[in-house]
């Protein structure tokens, strides 16, 4: 029999992950947390992104580029099981600048790490020329781009909500309004996770991948968890007719119409409050960017708030003192969506297919660091 | 081309000409009273519908005259999303039915 | 930024006795409102001298000119045409007039935004022709239109008020679809001591009921099944209403359908800013925590009229001079005696004017089917997404209501679930057998307007832009590798490095 699991966290990391298990055989339990839980997974941008990934930290973009490489399988997939789309579109997406010196600097970035991997890693420079044929709405202030011919966009909802039907329809249980509120292993090397109203679930192994909510019961299990809260305030406008027909990092125009622009990084703690001064700014770059939308009107605004690890790249670690146990943190849920239900379960399986994840461990962190 | 409106103009309203705007739906000529909103004018005008959905191009028409609901957006000089029960009719306005 | 004593957001009867009380102690204010002209919902079209089409709107309405009249003479800044969409905890106001962003900072806040109609959802609502009551009565009132003969279906005083002023003004609807059940009645009577203690408004019901007996307007009691369609399957217009009543299956031609169940309180703004809300059960809705002074949970935030509690014209009037005592004590324009003297007065007279609410609310509860309705009924307009399709996913144990909203898209368009988002949660708290106060609402986002993206962009703070540096930069001439630049480099690659460090581009 192979070992159940529960997944503390029903977000697209936690169904990510529950969904790999499933296909492989195992029985698998996923407690969501509360509706008004800080949900980063509802708040997201829905990029599928390997552009601008791991230019100081190449084990980290070969891990994207393997995710994204493989993310077109993952769609085909849910969308057969679930029978809902997920507007998957992998057409390449752009990195854009305001200043030649700056674009200058990123190349040589892409150039190093090209060496470093000793790999074809995707980019391209478009200059302003190129940029306006391929997007006739770009303004004058964009130099350039840095195209990514890997990138893409998906509907981030509908991926969780396909993820979810998947995982009832392969035979896997999600209880929702489930906070756990501690986690125990007992002798036989089973664990229980203890619910607020007191109810255990257990299991033979155990993940958590509760996002912001693994710093309190990492530590339970031998886990540093050292994952802090960044804010990203994001403007989403009126449904439109195509006008953008590339994502970038920080506007896209999404499937049912409206154009999603983003993005900023403040340390806020729990505080996913929007602020005019930042959605301001963020209006602001978009319409240096794309002119047409300073009279584009603006339909909601929001803040979300990422999972930062101390140097921003995932966690993937087996609890040295709690086998069985593991973390899976990061804030690309989306975009390592696929490597996290292809790959992830050879490596908490310890498969001959397990992918060498050593430099993710929470090792790198020291004990400062960490606090 | 006028249709037969499901509305009627209260007597006293209609009789003083000077007070009449007329505008474009569609690229047809409506009459309307100064002071109306771009919605009630064309209620008044018997349209049938001004909108049609995003997701599945039902016809939509005004709904809640107070600016809540955003059924009755239309399309004013080539912007979208006007709300019609807010904005007033103005000489010469060129408005269009909102498709998606 | 202009700097005000105290900014009043709404000019119904709440907003304009607010204003004119505030501003005749002296205090600096600011009224907003989203119309040309005061008024609100309740007075709108009202004029100081009343209204071109006479009295055909009853008495009651006529008040508002008295109040007009008022605002008209008192000093103070009204801003016409304001689209309110944000209104932050330090309480900076911002809003839109014909497309430019605007902002003031404000001592002192009071929300006056009043009630919406109760959504009252029934397969083929959305079919062009089915409109609001409130909707026909705006039409009468701004622009001297009336429906031909209408089909009214619900409950409630204002279809009972509308009715009477389609018959004084000749367009006299063709039914009344009642959808009462005497176990309202049977539920209001243990308010009967309210209803005795309030009896003037019984009184003016009575004679609004005996006005539409007298026209003959058709009146079918007791109705259930309400459905709109089209003759064929056209679906672009409302052509027949049919219900059940008495027993049968009636199919009445309509080419419009007023529907009413009832006001609630508009509290889009409320929830978008973060106040406190509680249920209430008697009336069946949501509404702001206020103190015995209207204060909410936010200090300096007031609330007055409909959009803190259903109290009605009048009610609201005085709720709206309580705040305003409220604001000028706390200001310091009137002393801890006077505050003491009009806040009792004014709190009794609003204690005596809401005696007759619970036993109003009650006996005209929303019908069930209005609340959780059937599964080929859209419930989020915007979106287009069902009863059934929300029931779904209540089923599947989606795990609350704004889970539901990621899911469905409910209450993600233009009109931010003011019109789905009480029909959403009906529906969760049936399916999961939950109470309604425990599955929420919607968490509410700004703007709760629309407005452009350049209007938004207009009101960056100096010093908090992303993108001046860079369009300072392209402006000089390009030919420079000066020291200048090479420092810039090092800057931007420190920039990158951080940005890296924490990576970006985007919150995927």
């Amino acid at each position: 029999m192979k070992p159940e699991y529960v997944v503390i966290g029903g977000g697209v990391v936690g169904c990510a992950v529950a969904y790999g298990l499933l296909k492989s055989g195992h029985q698998v339990t996923v407690l969501d947390g509360g509706d008004s839980a800080h949900r980063a997974s509802r708040g997201n941008f829905g990029l599928v992104w390997l552009s601008c990934k791991g230019l100081d930290a190449p084990h980290y973009a070969a891990w994207t580029r393997r995710s994204v490489g493989m993310w077109r399988e993952l769609a085909d997939e849910l969308e057969q099981i679930s029978g809902e789309s997920i507007h998957l579109v992998q057409d390449g997406g752009y990195d854009f600048h305001f200043s030649e010196t700056e674009m200058q600097a990123r190349v040589a970035q892409y150039q190093h790490l090209r060496k470093v991997l000793g790999s074809d890693h995707p980019y391209e420079v478009w200059d302003q020329a190129k940029l306006k044929q391929e997007e006739p709405e770009i303004g004058p202030n964009v130099v350039g781009a840095i195209f990514g011919a890997e990138d893409g966009h998906v509907n981030p909802l509908k991926l969780l909500s396909a993820y979810t039907e998947a995982i009832k329809a392969l035979g896997g249980t999600v209880i929702t309004q489930a906070n756990v509120e501690r986690i125990q292993q007992h002798a036989d090397g089973r664990f229980s996770a203890e619910l607020q109203d007191g109810s255990l679930i257990t299991s033979d192994k155990i993940i958590l991948a509760a996002g912001l909510g693994a710093a309190k019961l990492g530590p339970q299990i031998g886990l540093k968890a050292p994952v802090k809260p960044q804010k990203g305030q994001v403007l989403i406008t009126e449904k439109l007719p195509p006008m953008i027909n590339r994502p970038s990092g920080i506007i896209r125009q999404v499937n049912e119409g409206g154009i999603q622009i983003g993005d900023s990084k403040e340390d806020a703690g729990l505080d996913d409050q929007d602020t005019m001064a930042v959605t301001a700014a963020i209006a602001e770059r978009a319409i240096a960017v794309y002119p047409f939308l300073a009279n584009t009107r603006l339909i909601r605004s929001w803040g979300a708030l990422r999972i930062i690890s101390p140097d921003g790249l995932p966690i993937y670690q087996q609890s040295p003192s709690h086998p069985g146990a593991y973390i899976i943190s990061c804030h690309s849920g989306i975009t390592l969506a696929a490597a996290h239900s292809y790959l992830l379960p050879h490596w908490l399986e310890n498969t001959t297919d397990s992918p060498d994840l050593e430099l993710f461990s929470e090792d790198r962190f020291e004990l400062s660091e960490a606090e | 081309m006028k249709t037969d409106s499901n509305f009627l103009r209260l007597n006293n309203a209609s009789q003083d000409t000077s007070q009449e705007v007329r505008f474009f739906w569609e690229g047809n000529e409506i009459t309307a009273q100064q002071g109306d909103t771009i919605a009630a004018a064309l209620l008044a005008a018997g349209i049938p519908h001004t909108r049609e959905t995003a997701a599945s191009q039902s016809a939509r028409a005004p709904f809640c005259m107070m600016g809540s609901c955003f059924e009755c957006r239309v399309e004013v000089d080539g912007e979208h999303n006007v709300q019609a029960c807010i904005r007033p009719v103005e000489s010469g306005l060129n408005v269009r039915r909102q498709r998606s | 930024m202009l700097n005000v004593d105290v900014c009043i957001i709404g000019a119904g009867p709440a907003g304009m006795a607010a204003a004119i009380d505030c501003a005749k102690a002296g205090a600096s204010v600011v009224l907003l409102d989203e119309q040309a002209r005061p008024g609100g919902q309740i007075y709108r079209a009202i004029q100081a001298d009343g209204h071109p089409l006479g009295n055909i709107f009853g008495p009651d309405y006529l008040r508002g000119a008295t109040l007009v009249d008022a605002l008209d003479n008192t000093k103070l800044k009204h801003i016409t045409e304001a689209t309110i969409w944000r209104v932050d905890p330090d309480k900076t106001v911002f809003w839109s007039q014909r497309g430019k962003a605007e902002q003031l900072k404000a001592q002192r806040i009071i929300l006056a935004t009043g009630a919406l109609e109760r959504s009252f959802p029934f397969p083929g609502w959305t079919l062009p022709g089915v409109m609001t009551a409130g909707a026909s009565q705006i039409l009468l009132k701004t622009a001297s239109i009336a429906p031909k003969q209408a089909i009214m279906v619900g409950t409630g005083p204002l279809l009972y008020l509308l009715a009477a002023q389609l018959i004084n003004a000749g367009a006299k609807p063709a039914a009344i679809v009642d959808t009462q059940t005497p176990k309202q009645y049977l539920l209001a009577s243990r308010y009967a001591i309210n209803a005795l203690k309030g009896h003037k408004y019984i009184t003016k019901g009575l004679k609004l009921l005996r006005q539409i007996r007298k026209a003959e307007v058709a009146h079918y009691t007791q109705a259930t099944d309400i459905y709109a369609h089209s003759k064929d399957d056209s679906k672009d217009k409302v052509e027949q209403l049919s219900f059940r009543s008495g027993g049968k299956e009636i199919i009445l031609p309509a080419t419009t359908v007023l529907s009413h169940i009832g006001v609630i309180p508009n509290v889009q703004l409320s929830r978008a800013m973060g106040l406190e809300h509680d249920w209430d059960p008697v009336q069946h809705c949501w509404r702001p925590r206020l103190d015995e002074h209207n204060n909410t949970s936010l200090s300096g935030v007031a609330i007055a009229g409909d959009s803190g509690g259903i109290g009605g014209a009048l009610v609201a009037e005085y709720q709206g001079q309580l705040v305003a005592t409220e604001a000028l004590h706390a200001l310091g324009y009137l002393d801890r005696t006077q505050w003491q003297q009009r806040t009792q007065t004014l709190k009794q007279v609003i204690q005596q004017e809401s005696t007759i609410r619970p036993f109003l609310d009650t006996l005209y509860a929303p019908p069930q089917q209005a609340l959780t309705p059937p599964d080929n009924t859209i419930v989020c307009r915007c979106e287009e997404v069902t009863a059934g399709e929300i029931r779904h996913h209540a089923r599947n144990q989606s795990n609350g209501i704004n889970q539901i909203k990621t899911y469905t898209r409910c209450g993600m368009g233009p009109c931010q679930g003011r019109y789905c988002g009480q029909t959403v949660a009906e529906i969760i708290a049936d399916e999961t057998r939950t109470d309604i106060a425990e599955v929420g609402y919607y968490r509410i986002r700004h703007p709760i307007k629309p407005l452009k993206l350049g209007e938004l962009a207009s009101l960056t703070p100096t010093g908090e832009s992303f993108i001046q540096r860079y369009i300072i930069n392209q402006d000089k001439n390009k030919q420079d590798t000066t020291n200048q630049n090479a420092s810039n480099h090092d800057k931007e690659r420190k920039h990158d490095n951080y940005q890296e460090a924490v990576h970006q581009p985007a919150n995927e």
